[in-house]
């Protein structure tokens, strides 16, 4: 037992330390800033750059480096416990909300369109942020479940549009035909990619589906005559309900419903279409999850040397994860080449994976609700910074920096096992080994 | 045949810049096995920062080209290192006992923060600069295609050499030359024989970020204009030629900047300009699958 | 000691190089079916470097090993790539650093382990992802093989936590449990006592022996722990400096006079004697 003579004093605030250190990260502040934001370039009248001083906003700036430094090195030797300051009724009250989040997320997943029927922003939204959520989903069974890190996923999305776009508009085939095509092509093209490459260690795979990703871009861009170039590929076909197109006629499926014409309903239907694409998806990954691929997914995150010693045939495991990965990648963007009906390569560059990639790591550990929530978090984030659409990739690189420093296993920090004796126990994230060499 | 020398003096030229950049790559790659994402953004402030570092000489009367160009190099030089160092300090150390996907995930977020930082500050449009090294010297007098060197590629290449062999002795005979080579070869043991490895690994990504300031000086004398994306594309193309040239090795990273820099020049001089980074990204693929330790490099064994 | 009658595994004139160093060099012996050889030697001597080979993680530089089933299948196992060895030639082993699947439950890893069976059950996952019986039924027997395998090893109670919560010897009971799970015919262990208490070790010799009587497991294994090498094995073979210096009984062993300079050096004199002959 302690007593108050054990219990350390409470140090007193070094003051003087302090300024010290905010006087250090003001000069660092200062020369970091002092020409880039200090000045301004611009191209004059004569197309010469003119220099525009902004001395304000440089103070303004390393007077803020003056203060976070000093606020810094004042609290630096007491880390604020967040976690020991919950009550403990809370953390328990949280803990059974945690359990019915799901359900009750799912519920107001479908409800969305009735409920904001007139809204047309709104069911835009909902769709936009469902077709990430399908994309986070496919890109977790590469990353979250195999451990294999994929930068260049958007070449799958880009895939699958442009597969969709040409089939529909050179054969004429239905929506219900062109998109499991799309699909198998993007699944093929996976295994393409990923036959040389999936023998690579994590970062020279990741470099590599960078690379392809761009190389990707550049041909869509270049390859006129196919792609349509930078103009890209318009007057894709609308999807139909099942034959029955979205019209304002006799045939249209307003009168065959009885019920009025409204622009809404082809929106609800592309709402519920992309609700079961994407719930589509997570349910063969919770299949998947339970059945010995996807253990061997997870085992090959954890250690590839113990799989293959155990008979794993390593190459053809990271195959699979990668074409099923690509798979609900290209269903998701024949999706979205039909709801647009007009692609370009514009919509496919680099930032597309990177945001997908934050995505599955923010929702943390293969965890299928976890890439749930950091979608709509993320999608309704960007949403609300249109305003400010300069500033929106700041703060989404920012955002990753932080996030990663400090909760850098995601949302969700722990696994569950797929089959147990007794009880599952939940695995919390540190245990859970990262590609061990 | 005139063009065919022409290009190669071309490539050579546009090779050294990346030679420059891809020594921060394999410098940060062998001492701590990680990708520095973001260092083509830092070469890409570099150049910023040589931009307006003269123009503000100019403006406030430093008049003499040569003078002002050298203060340029000092001051980019500076500021690129600091920058290299906050960078690794804020978005790298903390996760360096972290998973694998933490240090990368962090380095995709600092390279978008660096551009949009800078797309913020600068405005998006491309900052032009009017050539301020003109002339050069013809090498083969002809009546089709003069072959020529510009001044401002004698330059570059002298840099670049220059450079090259001081870091070369700084390797090889200087205390932190040593320190680097301990950590790279077993960080644990160095750190055990009192090497300071959290300092020996800042400098590494200071000189590296030091090295791409020159680039970027280079590169906008060399091409006039600047934009905020040039770190995007010229980052990869290094990284390539770090690649290429075995990652970790020193004259792996100018070989392999120069190979890059040739290919790149002659695929578009003889083939197509608008695939010529499609090229580049290609030969990294290509480079990975059949050579991943690349010419100079050493061939990794498995530890069971 | 005579070579093996009914030899599981034959080393011919296995090299391993490493540029310009011998890890090994010349290597030949036989492990007998159904009987427990052991490795050893100082450290550095190149036995994991021969597991290595062996098990398909290596590519030797020279020489053959071969692997015999009961049914006379043969398989050249320096030829077969890594995963096939564990796969057909059905030789198994564990780990120096132990490595299992630390954020997956202890079930897990030993399910893990009977991933081909189960694939072939889940008809490639096809008929899995379906939900047809016939996997469930597979699932169902793989269940109960890990646990057979788990209460040999006495670590039922353990089954769902986290593989990487067991403390140290736990663990490694688990990687043999999870070796067995696949069913081999070899099972190499590398040092599997190490960092047990001699009671631990004891109940480790007992859990081999008792592989070797009811499944007619043969066991390589590598070993510096003298009470294990002696216990159980029925023949030792000693490398140093990856050279072959005895193959023999655990009895005749210990005598050896070569094997005693290996691991304990020698006189001074002899010392001598042989820089003498050399002419240094």
């Amino acid at each position: 037992m302690s007593n108050a003579a054990d219990i350390p004093a409470r140090p007193a605030f070094d003051l003087l330390g302090a300024l010290k250190s905010a006087a250090v990260t003001a000069v660092v502040a200062f020369g970091l800033f002092s020409l880039l934001i200090g000045v301004r370039t611009d191209q004059g009248p004569t197309g010469a750059l003119e220099l525009t001083p902004r001395l304000g906003a440089l103070g303004v700036i390393v007077a803020i480096a003056f203060i976070g430094g000093f606020v810094r090195a004042l609290f630096a030797g007491e880390p604020i416990d967040f976690a020991g300051r919950v009550p403990n009724g809370l953390k328990a009250a949280t803990a059974l909300v945690g359990r019915y989040f799901g359900f009750a997320l799912l519920a107001f997943a479908v409800a969305e369109p009735v409920l904001f029927y007139h809204n047309r922003y709104f069911l835009d939204l909902g769709i936009q942020v469902l077709t990430y959520v399908m994309l986070g989903w496919g890109l977790n069974i590469v990353v979250g479940l195999a451990g294999l890190l994929d930068l260049g996923y958007v070449a799958f999305y880009a895939v699958g549009a442009y597969s969709y776009a040409l089939l529909a508009q050179n054969f004429g085939w239905s929506f219900w035909i062109c998109l499991p095509l799309a699909g198998f092509l993007a699944a093929c093209w996976g295994v393409m990619l990923g036959f040389p490459v999936l023998r690579l260690r994590g970062d020279y795979l990741a470099i590599v589906t960078l690379a392809f990703g761009e190389i990707i871009r550049l041909i869509l861009i270049n390859w006129q005559s196919l792609t349509g170039g930078p103009n890209g590929i318009s007057g894709i076909p609308r999807p139909s309900f099942f034959g029955i197109p979205f019209v304002d006629e006799e045939n249209g499926f307003a009168a065959t419903f009885g019920l009025e014409y409204s622009p809404s309903q082809r929106t609800v239907f592309l709402y519920y279409l992309i609700l079961v694409l994407a719930l589509l998806t997570n349910w063969v990954t919770l299949r998947l999850r339970r059945l010995p691929i996807g253990r061997a997914w997870e085992a090959l995150r954890e250690d590839e040397i113990a799989c293959r010693s155990l008979g794993i045939n390593t190459t053809t495991t990271k195959l699979t994860a990668f074409a099923m990965g690509a798979m609900f990648g290209g269903i998701a963007g024949s999706f979205f080449a039909t709801r647009q009906g007009f692609i370009s390569p514009e919509s496919f560059t680099f930032s597309e994976s990177a945001l997908v990639l934050a995505i599955v790591v923010l929702g943390g550990m293969g965890s299928q609700l976890g890439v749930a929530v950091a979608a709509s978090v993320m999608l309704v984030a960007f949403e609300l910074f249109r305003e400010f659409s300069q500033y929106r990739m700041l703060v989404f690189g920012l955002a990753m920096v932080l996030i990663m420093i400090w909760r850098p296993r995601g949302l969700v920090a722990t696994r569950t096992p797929s089959v147990f004796l007794g009880r599952p126990k939940e695995v919390p994230a540190e245990i859970v080994a990262e590609a061990r060499q | 045949m005139e063009y065919f020398c022409q290009q190669l003096i071309n490539g050579l030229a546009l090779g050294s810049i990346y030679g420059l950049i891809a020594i921060g790559y394999t410098m940060v790659y062998g001492i701590i096995g990680m990708i520095n994402f973001a260092h083509g953004d830092i070469f890409m402030v570099g150049a910023f920062t040589a931009l307006i570092a003269f123009l503000a000489l100019v403006a406030i009367g430093v008049t003499a080209i040569p003078l002002a160009l050298f203060l340029v190099l000092l001051i980019a030089m500076a500021l690129s290192a600091l920058y290299g160092q906050v960078v690794e300090r804020i978005a790298y150390r903390p996760l360096r006992h972290s998973f694998r996907l933490a240090p990368l995930i962090s380095a995709i977020g600092m390279s978008i923060i660096l551009q949009n930082y800078v797309q913020v500050a600068q405005g998006a449009r491309v900052k032009p600069l009017p050539p301020l090294i003109q002339g050069g010297y013809t090498l083969l007098q002809s009546e089709t295609f003069p072959v020529q060197v510009s001044n401002i590629q004698i330059i570059i290449m002298v840099t670049t050499v220059v450079l090259m062999a001081v870091f070369s002795w700084l390797v090889a005979n200087t205390r932190l030359g040593r320190d680097m080579r301990a950590c790279e070869q077993d960080l644990k043991m160095a750190a055990l024989v009192g090497v300071d490895t959290d300092r020996t690994i800042s400098l590494t990504f200071v000189v590296g970020a030091a090295l791409a300031a020159v680039a970027g000086l280079m590169y906008l004398l060399y091409y006039g204009v600047i934009d905020f994306f040039i770190g995007f594309v010229a980052g990869v193309k290094a990284f390539t030629a770090a690649v290429l040239g075995g990652i970790g090795s020193l004259p792996g990273a100018m070989l392999g900047g120069l190979l890059i820099g040739l290919i790149e020049t002659f695929w578009s001089a003889y083939f197509s300009i608008e695939y010529k980074d499609v090229a580049a990204f290609s030969i990294l693929v290509i480079v990975l699958i059949f050579l991943p330790t690349g010419i100079l490099g050493r061939p990794e064994i498995e530890k069971v | 000691m005579s070579a093996p009658a009914d030899p599981i595994l034959a080393v011919e004139h296995l090299s391993m190089r490493f540029g310009g160093l011998v890890a090994v060099d010349d290597l030949s012996f036989a492990a007998e079916r159904g009987h427990i050889t052991a490795l050893i030697g100082p450290n550095g001597a190149g036995k994991t470097t021969v597991f290595n080979c062996i098990t398909g993680f290596y590519h030797a530089s020279v020489g053959m090993i071969r692997l015999a089933h009961t049914d006379g299948t043969t398989y050249l196992l320096e030829r077969l790539l890594d995963f096939r060895i564990a796969k057909l030639a059905r030789v198994a082993r564990t780990f120096q650093n132990i490595r299992l699947f630390a954020g997956m439950t202890v079930l897990e890893n030993l399910l893990i382990a009977q991933h081909n069976p189960l694939m072939k059950a889940s008809g490639f996952t096809m008929l899995g992802l379906l939900g047809l019986p016939i996997y469930r039924t597979a699932e169902a027997a793989a269940v109960d093989k890990a646990k057979y395998w788990l209460d040999r090893v006495g670590l039922m109670r353990r089954a769902d936590d986290p593989a990487g919560d067991l403390p140290y010897g736990e663990q490694r009971r688990i990687e043999i449990a999870r070796a067995m799970c696949t069913d081999p015919v070899l099972l190499c262990l590398d040092e599997p006592a190490a960092g047990l208490n001699p009671r631990e070790s004891a109940e480790l010799n007992e859990l081999l022996l008792g592989m070797r009587a009811e499944h007619n497991t043969s066991i390589l294994l590598i070993e510096h722990d003298m009470s294990v090498v002696m216990g159980i094995s029925d023949r030792v073979v000693v490398l140093d400096y990856g050279v072959k210096i005895f193959d023999g009984t655990p009895t005749d062993v210990r005598n050896d006079p070569k094997v005693i300079a290996a691991y304990l050096g020698v006189e001074d004199e002899e010392v001598e004697q042989a820089e003498a002959e050399v002419g240094l």
